[in-house]
């Protein structure tokens, strides 16, 4: 067999030390500070400060766990997930992104917590490269001094009063040492690092490396701890972080307050799925429209996109990533840095905005999620010497790379495996509109085989309808039912084809309501169930049931019947306290009814998305 | 054609239709032709990986037996004629066929492993090749992997060898620092490692295994795998206290080869026909059996009667081990018994057929991966779930 490849690095758990030692990178921390004697003093007896019989928070055994990680005497290597905003702008990745999500603290990204808004977080690991997006710095601001400041006190703001506040003050110390190292630095910098110069770049390099090495080291506390301590939304930087849930009505009032799109929350609402939005459907497009010409900051692509997203003119994950991708193609094209701003941070600034922009009118889907994901990576990963025109032209081929390798040639390769599996004489059974079926029934007709397709419609989207008149379009003989008589036409199909808005990491499949249902009748009856998901929409987080995360549609959709007048019973009875309309638009299917999972990776059981996740993550999955 | 369907008038028409699979079953009485026509015309109707394996541990009635020698020894004086005109002269279209050849004197010792016969197959082609680049020698060993994967396409270990052996090939085949010669060289080398792996592989197996076999137990074994014996060797010799249940395994009747092994060992013995297996699984404590291949799904594609064997052992809650080695993880996902090549296998009844009766020939069932409950193999003691996690690390 193959020698394995190289294993992961993984943190040495020998190195903890538990409860009476200072940690020793303390003393580290000590040469970065020599540039501010005022601060290093207090810097330097903080570390001996720790009195030995207190258990250091857990930062602390983290900085053991992680000593090698960016020395402090070497430039500090980008790939550090620090919050801190004071970075030095040498390492420009992780400043851009921050300093930008700073400009917003806990603003109109408050709004955006959505599943597809999680998708970024789970990118911040201890090594990882990527850089954690916005909302990250949208912990609840504790509004203390500047805007730089927000994402260093979130780290700082701990329940342990007397230990916190010493090291509250000795990382403000650091603070203002770094900015002020800095702001010599940078005028230093712009002529380039030389000799005494690169003293001074060097110094607030090692401050931010050693910020980095304790926030990073604090982000592996937090995903360590990040059980123990529930009510610290702060700390959980790497854990995925939870969308805003819409039953906290400080942060709706809030999120209301920025939002572009002005949405009323209906009434009447579902007690159990308080914790999603929910608007009433009708009035936001002729606000919006009626606003178009007073909305400035937005691009008009954008607002055409989020306009269609809306009204549900595109809907689908590949749809929607796609529409959403090109409109930053048409944003990056129109962009002209502003003066006095760097390109990285401020147009990812701009996308962020933007990002919520979407999310107000629709909240974001798990491809989106992870598209937005890899495109603030590649505005971070952009080196600061490249002309703007450049960088530009770079941004927008990685789009289109991005659009033509995880979706179109994907799609391609699912079509080329799942075709393998399909026999003459089988009859495919599938349920409302997936584009990655669609393409296959569509090969596997052109290929000459012998088939029939059942095809499963619920209502309200009846979305298969579409579908239904496509297929019929090519010559392939289909049957067409509601999703009421699956148990009755169950026995027929050969095989399932179903697809997919996402697959979480336990194998679970997250996709359009009632398709989880088709699943479980289908493994009732041993048929064979064959999931068709690109694997950009694979996701790290894991999902149980399909409460905790989903989106609220329209309710009257429920109660109307278009086109039957006579059906409308429940006309006046939506405004009823007795009543309650709950119209889902995803549920999620366990595992364990799915046999097969295809993806351009190849058809790999429900078991292995964990294991494409963990070895495609980082460096392919997204670019 | 005999599904219940709703639709029934669709179906019908669809039945007035052709229907290829029926057709293609051959009667029992002309096996001995086509058995040698095997060797000439690889037929995917009878599959040579069963016959070998019959050849190699069956107990073959005389007959047969002078037939396939017959068979056997008409083509390989040609063959080696073959073989040897083509290490002198350039490579032809003799190419090709000497491969097969190799692979087949290879194959016919017992002891080796079909991917490691595929293997030293390859490392001949490249012994025996005229290539000054790297590239042309890729190409001739992918012409040369294709050949061999073509002639039988039910063999999984055998696809699965030539499989590993090209990703190496073409992973390793970008080294800027060695020249060609040095390169060729290191394959070949591999090659030949390759085969010592597989034999320690089996070693490796055994070890793990040692843990799961403990004092008094019953163990039930289907088909004669060499990894399998080697475990119960490897436990016979730590003077551990075991029985052996061991099936007849019809049609290759090979459970009699391996009782007869066992039997050897003093390792206490008795054979069941392959009906009696629920019968006796109460007294039984593990199923143990090796793989013909493991698929993606972490299930395995074994002897015809393993799947029978495991729902049995499922519903009793005894526990299925499977010992295979790594290099039989396949990149084949079925969904059920029938999406895998078929492997026909002539069945020998003993009494004429009338030629009315169609039988059933498949030589192997796929069992699923819920049904078994631990891998034992050379890269340790696996879940069935690990599988899909090793062939990703190892393919993509």
């Amino acid at each position: 067999m193959e020698p394995r490849r190289n294993p992961r690095t993984v943190i040495d758990p020998k190195v903890r030390q538990v409860g009476f030692f200072a940690p020793p990178d303390r003393s580290q921390s000590g040469l970065p500070d020599a540039a501010s004697p005022v601060h290093a003093s207090s810097s330097s007896p903080s570390g001996n400060s720790l009195s030995p019989v207190m258990i250091p928070p857990p930062r602390h055994h983290s900085d053991n766990l992680i000593p090698p990680l960016p020395s402090p005497r070497s430039v500090p290597h980008p790939a550090v997930p620090s919050s801190y905003t004071a970075a030095s702008e040498f390492s420009p990745t992780a400043a851009s992104s921050y300093s930008s999500g700073s400009r917003f603290p806990g603003d109109g990204d408050d709004v955006s917590f959505s599943p597809g808004r999680l998708a970024k977080e789970n990118s911040v690991k201890v090594m990882a490269s990527s850089v954690p997006t916005v909302s990250l710095v949208n912990k609840p601001p504790l509004n203390i001094a500047a805007t730089d400041k927000a994402g260093a006190e979130v780290l700082n703001d701990r329940p342990k009063a007397p230990k916190e506040k010493m090291s509250k003050a000795e990382r403000r110390a650091l603070q203002e040492s770094q900015r002020a190292a800095k702001a010599a630095a940078k005028a230093e910098a712009s002529k380039g690092p030389a000799g005494t110069p690169g003293a001074a770049p060097a110094k607030p390099a090692k401050a931010a490396s050693r910020k980095s090495d304790v926030a990073s080291a604090s982000v592996t506390a937090s995903e360590k701890k990040g059980g123990d301590r529930p009510t610290e939304k702060e700390r959980k930087k790497d854990v995925p972080h939870p969308r805003m849930q819409y039953d906290d009505t400080s942060r709706v009032e809030k999120a209301k307050r920025r939002a572009v799109v002005k949405q009323t929350e209906a009434r009447n609402r579902v007690e159990l799925f308080r914790h999603l939005p929910q608007y009433e459907h009708g009035s936001q497009l002729p606000d919006l429209e009626s606003k178009f010409f007073q909305l400035d900051p937005m691009h008009p692509a954008v607002y055409k996109v989020g306009l269609h997203y809306l009204s549900g003119d595109i809907s689908g994950g590949n749809a929607r990533c796609i529409a959403m991708l090109q409109a930053f193609q048409e944003v990056i094209k129109d962009y002209s840095t502003p003066p006095e701003k760097t390109l990285s941070r401020d147009l990812t600034a701009k996308i962020s905005s933007y990002v919520s922009f979407f999310t107000e009118c629709r909240p974001l889907s798990v491809s989106m999620g992870n598209a937005i994901r890899f495109l603030k990576s590649r505005i971070a990963k952009l080196p600061l010497t490249m002309s703007e025109s450049e960088a530009k032209t770079t941004l927008q081929s990685d789009i289109d790379h991005f659009i033509n390798e995880k979706i179109i040639v994907a799609d391609k390769v699912i079509v080329s495996h799942a075709v393998t599996k399909i026999r003459d004489g089988d009859v495919l059974l599938t349920y409302g509109s997936s584009s990655a079926v669609e393409m296959i029934l569509q090969r596997a007709h052109e290929l000459g085989k012998q088939f029939r397709v059942v095809l499963v419609d619920s209502r309200p989207k009846l979305e298969g309808q579409l579908l239904l008149r496509r297929l019929v379009a090519k010559g392939i003989s289909c049957t067409y039912t509601h999703i009421n008589a699956i148990s009755y036409i169950m026995h027929e199909a050969t095989r399932v084809f179903l697809g997919a808005s996402a697959v979480l990491s336990n194998g679970t499949v997250y996709s359009r309501v009632g398709t989880a249902c088709v699943a479980m009748v289908a493994h009732a009856f041993d048929v064979p169930v064959l999931v068709c998901c690109e694997a950009y929409k694979f996701h790290e987080r894991v999902q149980l049931d399909s409460i905790c995360s989903n989106e609220l549609g329209d309710p009257h959709a429920i109660a109307n019947v278009p086109g039957r007048e006579q059906l409308n019973f429940l006309d006046g009875c939506a405004k009823s306290d007795n009543l309650q309309l709950l119209n889902l638009i995803y549920d999620v299917m366990p595992s364990d009814y799915v046999s097969m999972i295809i993806t351009d990776y190849g058809m790999v059981p429900p078991t292995s998305v964990p294991v494409i996740v963990r070895e495609y993550r980082r460096e392919h999955l997204w670019m | 054609m005999w599904r219940r369907s709703a639709s029934f008038i669709l179906d019908k028409r669809n039945d007035t239709g052709a229907r290829p699979d029926f057709v293609s079953l051959s009667p029992p009485q002309t096996t001995a032709s086509t058995m040698a026509d095997t060797l000439q015309n690889p037929n995917a109707k009878v599959s040579a990986y069963y016959q070998t394996r019959a050849a190699h541990h069956g107990v073959v009635t005389s007959d047969w037996l002078a037939q396939a020698q017959a068979a056997v020894g008409k083509y390989s004086p040609e063959s080696d004629v073959r073989s040897s005109s083509s290490a002198a002269a350039d490579p032809g279209s003799g190419k090709p066929f000497s491969v097969i050849d190799e692979f087949n004197n290879w194959r016919k010792q017992p002891d080796l492993a079909e991917a490691v016969a595929a293997i030293r197959a390859l490392a001949a082609v490249i012994r025996s090749s005229e290539a000054t680049t790297m590239m042309e020698l890729e190409i001739e060993l992918k012409k040369a992997s294709d050949s061999l994967k073509s002639w039988d396409t039910t063999s999984i270990s055998l696809t699965a060898g030539c499989d590993l052996f090209m990703r190496y090939v073409t992973r390793t085949s970008a080294l800027e620092y060695e020249d060609f010669n040095s390169a060729k060289s290191r394959l070949i080398e591999r090659a030949e490692k390759f085969g010592e792996i597989s034999y320690k592989a089996r070693r490796i197996i055994a070890m793990l295994s040692q843990d799961f076999i403990f004092d008094g137990c019953t163990i039930l074994v289907h088909g004669f795998s060499r990894v399998v014996l080697e475990v119960l060797k490897t436990a016979a010799q730590n003077k551990k206290l075991f029985r052996v249940l061991c099936t007849e395994g019809r049609p290759d009747r090979t459970g009699l080869r391996l009782s007869n092994e066992l039997a050897k060992l003093d390792v206490p013995v008795k054979l069941l026909i392959d009906s009696a297996v629920a019968y006796s699984m109460d007294e039984i404590d593990m199923v143990f059996v090796g793989a013909d291949g493991v698929v993606e799904s972490g299930g395995i594609i074994n002897m015809m009667g393993t799947y029978q064997i495991a729902l049995v052992a499922h519903s009793m809650n005894k526990p299925v081990y499977v010992a295979a080695e790594s290099y039989k993880f396949a990149r084949l996902y079925p969904l059920d018994q029938k999406d895998m090549a078929p492997a026909l296998r002539p069945i020998d009844f003993g009494v004429p057929i009338p030629s009315k009766v169609e039988v059933e020939t498949s030589a192997r069932d796929y069992t699923p991966p819920q049904y078994l409950t631990l891998l034992f193999t050379d890269l340790g003691v696996l879940t069935p779930s690990v599988v899909s996690d090793e062939l990703i690390q190892l393919y993509l």
